[in-house]
């Protein structure tokens, strides 16, 4: 199934976690922050929680800023 | 040695800070710069942004947090380059996931990309939900007197006007409204952007603002870590000139040494 990960689009297959993705993005342990289509998924519930079809993904973390 | 009166301590959202300087992390050369700027600022509060977490990038490119440990900084996550109030409230939902539930925030929601003036209907609205959702918001906004008293008035934990724009470095551009704004709100009032030069911190400070936030001018100056030194001890000059309340101005002189007993 197709999902779009900080707007590009990935094929993953069905009953894919956060945690494999955080996994396949080499971003394991990093300070990150996810959400689903505007929703937060706590870090904590990454193990469990799988994607849907056509679910918009946003993985971000602290850059310098004033 | 002299006994100097001592000044309180900064007090946001219930936490004390004994410096009034508070830093941004944008802009340097690299983490170690930042690192090294930080650290010579005194700042206890640094401002992060938060992007997009890059697909295959190089694992172990360094955090900037490991730059700036939010063991030792309390880390204040901005909402830069927000653009309506929605942006500006994932923004810090996200934040919040991203530091363990940390719940301080600076609200930015920019109105102009030429000035980055404010956008201070949105900013409202944002300022609004995010303190219903229980952020503790330290609020960028425009030097007008009844948007700061109405975004004090929503719950924001402290204001924050601009002196001048975001990253220009023209100094206090109005200091009569910052006066104004210090004079009538009782949470902090921090100076939030424009200022260029260690004078022009002073200035803020002795207008008797309770803090100043900058980045552009530590990071843009030629010696970062000697700017960022310079600006501890404007901070800390202009604060004590505010506390010890400075003379009045006269339109002529008025002799420093005693007119009686001059023999010639």
């Amino acid at each position: 199934m197709d999902i779009s990960v900080n707007g590009e689009s990935r094929q993953v297959p069905d009953g894919y976690t956060a945690e494999q993705l955080v996994e396949a993005m080499g971003l394991t342990g990093k300070r990150i922050a996810m959400e689903v289509n505007q929703e937060i998924v706590p870090r904590s519930t990454y193990g469990s929680y799988t994607f849907n079809m056509g679910d918009k993904i946003e993985i971000v973390h602290a850059v310098g800023g004033g | 040695m002299t006994q100097v009166k001592q000044d309180t301590p900064l007090v946001i959202a219930g936490k004390e800070y004994s410096s009034r300087l508070l830093v941004g992390s944008g802009k340097y050369k690299d983490n170690e710069e930042t690192r090294l700027a930080t650290e010579a600022s005194g700042a206890e509060i640094v401002t992060v942004a938060i992007r997009r977490s890059n697909i295959g990038q190089n694992p172990d490119e360094p955090n900037l947090l490991e730059a700036i440990p939010p063991e030792k900084y309390t880390i204040l996550p901005n909402t830069a380059g927000c653009y309506t109030a929605e942006d500006a409230v994932r923004t810090c939902k996200l934040a919040r996931e991203l530091l363990d539930g940390h719940d301080l925030v600076k609200l930015e929601v920019l109105g102009d990309e030429k000035t980055l003036f404010p956008d201070v209907i949105q900013t409202l609205k944002a300022a609004e939900e995010l303190v219903k959702d229980d952020f503790k918001v330290m609020v960028y906004t425009s030097d007008d007197l009844l948007i700061a008293k109405e975004l004090e008035a929503i719950g924001c934990v402290a204001v924050m006007p601009l002196a001048a724009p975001i990253g220009s470095g023209l100094g206090i551009r109005n200091p009569y409204n910052i006066r104004f704004i210090v004079e009538e709100l009782k949470v902090p009032v921090l100076v939030d952007a424009g200022v260029g030069t260690a004078s022009d911190a002073a200035v803020a400070m002795e207008l008797g603002c309770d803090g100043v936030l900058m980045n552009t001018a530590i990071a843009a100056a030629q010696d970062p870590v000697l700017m960022a030194s310079a600006m501890k001890k404007a901070i800390e000059a202009g604060r004590e000139a505010y506390l010890a309340g400075r003379m009045p101005r006269k339109r002529y002189a008025n002799a420093s040494s005693p007119l009686d007993g001059t023999f010639f």
